[in-house]
């Protein structure tokens, strides 16, 4: 064995792989994108599902779907307030979307689109035009007030305007480094611990007992991802709203 | 042949065990995806497929190429150190944001329109219901609490309806006892009054009576004892006699 052979290589899980044959291969569709059709899929199946009966008294899936939908309601209203009510669903498209990457990532064989810095930021590019336009839609060209807060001394706007400025553009870099950091740093762990078990538990008769070691964290670790899989799409969502309720009040 | 067999040698590394993958961790993982467009059930090893359909050869083979290729610029950017989400020049990165803005994008316009209004119809027909059934239930006590009031006064008017019968039955009885006694009263004043008329004839029969016996007494011992008879000088005596003793005269 090659001592290159044990070196410990984490990174390889976030490759792309295209997917379905010639056609996918054409078209550059990859099993990252796969996984996003799984999650709208699953997100379609859980709301209609859920929501079929129209049961007065909810039963179990149906308490799920009415849970995210009063969960994210709740959400959009209590940062937005009751103009937020339109951009509803555009919250919750971007919860449940994020929500389930993170998820179906931790499956085994799954792949994760929520470590892609390309998706991470074309959702949270997504977020900051869609509240600049609203911003523009609603307040013209007094949105631009936004970057010079009202009251301040009029010699401060060189530096106010480019703090806030870069503060604005800055969200969407915040926005998704934060979801793609998260979800890759959990992912490597988990793969480190994983070839961590391999590799104590081939070194003979000691072996599977030490390699109980790293599966235990492994355990833990998983339930910790879980946890951060909801986080994560409960802080990009949230925010998403903080950044509505900016757009919609200018502050 | 060459690529043949590098196409083999890649499927040959994905039958491996658990084991024998870890200790080849620096190659790409294989995923569950890769596997779908792996080698053919009769290509297991080294031997070429003899009885392979050579339609159907060539384009599994071609398949295994592209696929080799990929994998082999993957592992070469692994080689380099990268992560693949930073790997810019792979063509897959821009389609997969192209694909996630197509498949995102679906998401949201599911959600406006189909995932989400029948959620928010059944929400609202249960508030609806309870808001009701609220009414009702407070509809309901305000009734019981108007009958109650109702029963209280119907109670208090038949006590005092009762109270005033029960006065007036007593009135109507006293005044009728008061009546039959004060005609009683004078019927035994009558009779009372009639017994003491009576009573006074008689005695003043008796007294009558009384003076002609002591005179006719007196008589006849004044003649017993003088012989004289003198009747005029008697009845004067007897008159006077009386007269002193209080006893009125008859007539």
């Amino acid at each position: 064995m090659a001592a290159e052979g044990k070196t410990i290589d984490a990174l390889s899980q976030f490759e792309l792989i295209p997917v379905l044959g010639p056609v996918g291969r054409a078209v550059g569709f990859s099993q990252s994108n796969a996984h996003m059709l799984l999650a709208v899929g699953l997100v379609s199946l859980l709301m209609l599902a859920g929501i079929r009966k129209r049961a007065l008294v909810p039963g179990r899936l149906q308490a799920a779907s009415e849970m995210f939908y009063e969960f994210i309601e709740n959400l959009v209203t209590g940062q937005v307030g009751h103009e937020g009510k339109k951009y509803f669903p555009f919250v919750f498209a971007l919860f449940m979307f994020v929500l389930f990457g993170n998820l179906i990532g931790l499956l085994p064989y799954a792949f994760t689109y929520t470590s892609h810095i390309a998706v991470t930021l074309g959702l949270a590019a997504t977020v900051f035009f869609v509240t600049t336009i609203v911003a523009l839609a609603l307040h013209g060209k007094k949105f631009f007030g936004y970057f010079f807060p009202e009251g301040a001394p009029l010699w401060l706007a060189p530096i106010i305007v480019p703090v806030e400025l870069v503060s604005y553009l800055s969200r969407p870099i915040s926005l998704s480094v934060r979801l793609f950091a998260n979800m890759v740093a959990g992912h490597v762990l988990l793969k480190v611990f994983a070839t961590f078990v391999v590799l104590l538990g081939g070194l003979g008769m000691i072996g599977p007992v030490a390699a109980l070691l790293p599966l235990s964290v492994n355990v833990l670790l998983v339930g910790f991802e879980i946890l951060v899989a909801f986080l994560q799409a409960y802080v990009f969502a949230i925010l998403t709203c903080i950044y509505l309720h900016d757009a919609v009040h200018l502050h | 042949m060459t690529r043949l067999l590098h196409a083999t040698a890649l499927a040959l590394l994905l039958s491996q065990s658990p084991v024998a993958l870890a200790q080849q961790v620096t190659a790409p993982a294989p995923t569950g995806l890769v596997q779908t467009t792996g080698p053919l059930p009769g290509q297991q090893g080294e031997s070429v497929p003899v009885q392979a359909d050579s339609d159907r050869h060539r384009a599994v083979t071609e398949a295994q190429r592209t696929e080799a290729e990929y994998q082999a610029a993957a592992r070469s950017d692994a080689d380099a150190g990268g992560m693949p989400q930073l790997d810019f020049g792979n063509p897959l990165m821009i389609s997969q944001v192209v694909w996630l803005f197509v498949i995102f994008g679906a998401l949201v316009f599911l959600c406006y329109q189909y995932l989400l209004p029948p959620v928010a119809a059944v929400l609202e027909d249960r508030r609806a219901r309870i808001a009701a059934d609220l009414d009702a239930a407070r509809d309901a006590r305000a009734e019981a609490e108007a009958a109650e009031a109702g029963r209280r006064d119907s109670t208090a008017r038949a006590r005092a309806e009762a109270q005033a019968s029960i006065a007036a039955a007593t009135q109507a009885a006293q005044a009728e006892s008061a009546a039959r006694a004060e005609a009683l009263a004078e019927r035994l004043n009558k009779q009372i009054a009639e017994a003491e008329a009576r009573i006074g004839a008689a005695r003043t029969a008796a007294m009558g009576a009384l003076r002609e016996v002591a005179t006719d007494a007196t008589e006849a011992m004044v003649q017993r004892l003088s012989g004289v008879t003198d009747k005029a000088a008697v009845a004067a005596a007897v008159q006077r006699e009386l007269a002193a003793r209080n006893l009125k005269p008859a007539g």
